[in-house]
């Protein structure tokens, strides 16, 4: 091929997908977890680092894991969000710190407010990848079985928390 | 009325830059000369009424108009006057008739200051930037009309977002956008020398001083903007990597390597096609940076304004431009022909290698940037964080460093490898050795610190040497004229890169950060400074209310001693909590207070108390390198070239 075609074609590739980027919404994608137990975890609580809190502690209750980092930027935008969804009281909202330095995790909860009952420190993300963790933010909505009943990628926004979480959660409380 | 007169004023804009567009461009290409002719005219017809355009919103917003919508969303009548002038590009609306100004007038410059340019090519650029221009007035008047009336009109406007209520960031867009659009001149050259064919030194010669000033203030603009993060925001970063401050990055990064590169185009006639390429993806870079932040295509802490619709039309437009351009630059760049074959080890070497290390660290922000889209398109939605951009960015710039020594030094063409061994042998010594001694000093041993100070020294070095070189053996007098202010310009933009490795290794190495509870009385001590907490006060000012602390603070050895005022202000009409951090700024560390929330009914406030060793030579780095542009911009070589190249021509024309 040309050398000098190479710029147009790696723009069109670009344009086509800028253009695809405006036509979407944060979406729901199904995860192959949905409906299988919870990945077994023990990691040391950002508040507290000399304990650990797993899985197991939070068995027989209907619980959220939410994955952020001080460093992402749509953990900031769901912020506002995620302590509506804390403010409600209705279920134990876990934050899963991902990839980030505990010193950075703790200054930005104090900045912004901390929603969370504990945060726990997945600094290598090793626990992400049993989640299956795509970026972040993520949210995971977990039964009191134990079972994975929902998972939303990006951040949550007012509507998919009314619309999409709080139906599931009011159905797991019931 | 008034309103009325701005809308229509820039409809009639409009209608100018079609005729700007069209016109000379076909003129040039049937060689009809009168129309060739309009080009300066049409240039300066637009620029009056976009002017005047302007001029009408700035008028809405001072006198209150509150009947148009704009204003209402974005000015309120407590509003001091020096925010009602900059409130006119506080959003989305306003700041796109800033940037058609600020293209009109950079249209009006090149029309003006450009004697020297033969009248063809001139109407050519002209053309262009007319073509350019009808897109974002089209943009303007189709989707966001700022004159827009609003039946019946408001009581009062629900006020200037209090962010930008701060004169660092009111005279942030104007600089960003001079650089930004000024980069459209560089392209419409390098667009007009590709339909003319004549891809040349002469054309390199002509873009230099105009990307040199683009540049210059796109570096300030850049500058700006994270002073302005750094006290307002109130957590003490100078930069976040956030898509909208990557999107002002990019074509920095990319004009850098297109001055270079317009450099070695014009002294040895290679790199043609290259430098061609580097001038379209600058500019495209800026329009697509303003397609980031307008679109709403990423989450972003900037994105003040962002509409899809909005978006679709300047995806257009990029399209358009940016597809076009780059179609044009494959049909003609197999014709271009270097004048000469290229040695690595020689200044156009190393200066290409300088621009593969810049576009690749271009590419790796704006993959970056735009991974979280193509994440989106398959499914997902996250954040690349700063852990990506800081080790990608250090690994591509420290080679860099090393070349802008090296690159000072190297003999233009070729040169050997045992001259400038021995050149550089000794000085490398010296450098590494004197880092070494200085990195011990430090509180603390951290090897990037090393890297990042023998980085600093090496560049301030052989800029000593190349100064030395020049000078030595020559009378004062004589080599003070004959060095062309290019030279000086080098070395500046040089020694500023020096001044900001060392602001940007120690204060991101060596900072720190304290969280504390603090209640009225009580002391803390952050490195080697007391700070002791004496309560808070409220206060009443115009359009908001401020909850003021007290601090004084004085070192251990009691020789320093300052008393600071951190506020947290509430604006009145939108309610919004506002940090005002207090600073005491100095040439070797910042003390940075700020107020968090009350703690309790004692008094207790949550306190963020910050140590910023050498922040200030982030910025006073970029100020030299802006110094640099503009030496360079202002070499006698333009303009002497200037005269003889028009008595060349007006000689020519009346031989014809």
């Amino acid at each position: 091929m040309n050398r000098s075609l190479l710029p147009l074609v790696i723009f069109v590739l670009m344009a086509g997908l800028l253009g695809y980027g405006l036509q979407l919404d944060p979406k729901i994608v199904p995860s192959p977890l949905i409906d299988k137990p919870a990945p077994a975890f023990s990691l040391p609580m950002l508040d507290e680092p000399s304990r650990q809190l797993s899985n197991t502690d939070l068995n027989g209750q209907v619980w959220i894991l939410n994955v952020w980092a001080s460093w992402c930027v749509s953990c900031r935008a769901e912020h506002e969000v995620i302590t509506a969804l804390a403010r409600k009281n209705l279920v134990t909202l876990v934050g899963l710190n991902y990839k980030d330095e505990p010193a950075d995790a703790t200054r930005w909860l104090k900045q912004f407010g901390n929603p969370y009952a504990t945060s726990i420190i997945d600094r290598d993300g090793r626990v992400g990848i049993d989640w299956g963790v795509y970026g972040v933010p993520e949210t995971f909505v977990i039964g009191a079985d134990g079972m994975i009943k929902y998972k939303h990628i990006g951040p949550v926004t007012h509507d998919s928390l009314e619309q999409t979480i709080m139906p599931i959660l009011r159905e797991l409380l019931s | 009325m008034i309103p009325e007169i701005g809308h229509f004023a820039l409809i009639i804009a409009l209608s100018i830059a079609f005729v700007q567009a069209a016109v000379p461009l076909a003129g040039a290409g049937l060689g009809v000369q009168r129309w060739i002719a309009l080009a300066v005219p049409a240039a300066l017809a637009q620029l009056l009424f976009i002017g005047i355009s302007y001029a009408c919103l700035t008028w809405v917003f001072i006198n209150h108009d509150f009947s148009v919508l704009y204003a209402v969303k974005n000015s309120n009548s407590e509003l001091p006057l020096i925010y009602r002038i900059s409130g006119v590009w506080g959003a989305h609306e306003g700041s796109l008739l800033l940037w058609a100004l600020v293209l009109a007038l950079w249209t009006g410059a090149v029309a003006v200051f450009t004697p020297n340019v033969p009248r063809v090519m001139r109407a050519r650029v002209l053309a262009i930037l007319g073509l350019v221009s009808c897109g974002f007035l089209l943009f303007i008047i189709i989707t966001s009309n700022p004159f827009e009336r609003l039946f019946p009109a408001a009581a009062q406007g629900s006020d200037l977002n209090p962010l930008l209520q701060d004169i660092g960031l009111a005279i942030h867009p104007p600089m960003l956008y001079l650089g930004y659009v000024g980069f459209s001149v560089a392209f419409a050259f390098s667009i007009a020398a590709l339909i003319s064919g004549q891809v040349d030194s002469a054309w390199a010669r002509w873009s230099r001083p105009w990307t040199n000033i683009a540049w210059l203030f796109l570096t300030l603009g850049i500058a700006l903007g994270s002073w302005w993060a750094y006290y307002e925001l109130g957590w003490g970063g100078w930069w976040f990597w956030d898509p909208v401050e990557n999107a002002s990055f990019m074509p920095w990064i990319v004009g850098t390597a297109l001055m270079h590169s317009l450099a070695i185009t014009e002294k040895r006639g290679t790199f043609k096609a290259w430098t061609a390429l580097l001038a379209i993806f600058a500019f495209s870079l800026s329009l697509l940076g303003t397609f980031l932040v307008r679109s709403g295509v990423l989450t972003s802490v900037h994105a003040f304004a962002s509409d899809p619709q909005r978006g679709i039309f300047i995806l257009g437009f990029l399209v358009v431009v940016v597809g076009g351009s780059l179609a044009l630059y494959a049909w003609r760049a197999p014709m271009l022909k270097s004048a000469a074959k290229t040695n690595l080890l020689s200044r156009d070497g190393v200066m290409l290698l300088n621009n593969i290390f810049l576009v690749v660290a271009c590419s790796a922000i704006l993959l970056g940037t735009l991974y979280p889209i193509a994440i989106d398109a398959m499914g997902g939605k996250i954040s690349v964080g700063p852990p990506y951009f800081n080790l990608m960015f250090l690994s591509l710039t420290a080679p860099l460093g090393v070349l802008i020594g090296i690159g000072m030094l190297i003999r233009w063409k070729s040169d050997s490898l045992q001259r400038l061994g021995s050149k550089l042998k000794i000085p490398a010594i010296v450098v590494l050795v004197l880092a070494l001694l200085l990195s011990f000093a430090l509180p603390e041993w951290i090897w990037t610190a090393y890297l990042g100070i023998a980085m600093a020294l090496w560049i301030a070095v052989t800029v000593g040497i190349a100064v030395y070189e020049r000078f030595h053996g020559r009378v004062l007098s004589n080599a003070l004229r004959s060095t062309p202010a290019g030279f000086y310009g080098m070395l500046l933009g040089h020694l500023g890169i020096a001044v900001f490795i060392v602001g940007v290794t120690l204060t991101s190495l060596y900072n720190q950060e304290k969280d504390l509870r603090m209640a009225p009385g009580d002391t803390y001590e952050v490195a080697g400074y007391v700070f002791t907490f004496h309560g808070v006060r409220d206060y009443d000012i115009d359009n908001y209310v401020a909850t003021r602390g007290g601090f004084s603070v004085s070192s251990e050895s009691g020789d320093f001693k300052v008393d600071l005022f951190p506020e947290k202000r509430i604006y009145r009409v939108q309610t919004m909590p506002m940090t005002e951090a207090a600073i005491d700024a100095g040439l070797t560390r910042d003390l940075f207070i700020a107020l968090g929330e009350p703690l309790d009914q004692q008094g207790a406030w949550a306190v963020r108390i910050y140590y910023k060793p050498f922040i200030r030579w982030v910025w006073l780095g970029a100020i030299i390198m802006a110094l640099g542009g503009l030496f360079s911009a202002s070499d006698k070589r333009y303009r002497r070239l200037a005269r003889s190249s028009s008595v060349e021509r007006s000689a020519a024309e009346q031989a014809a």
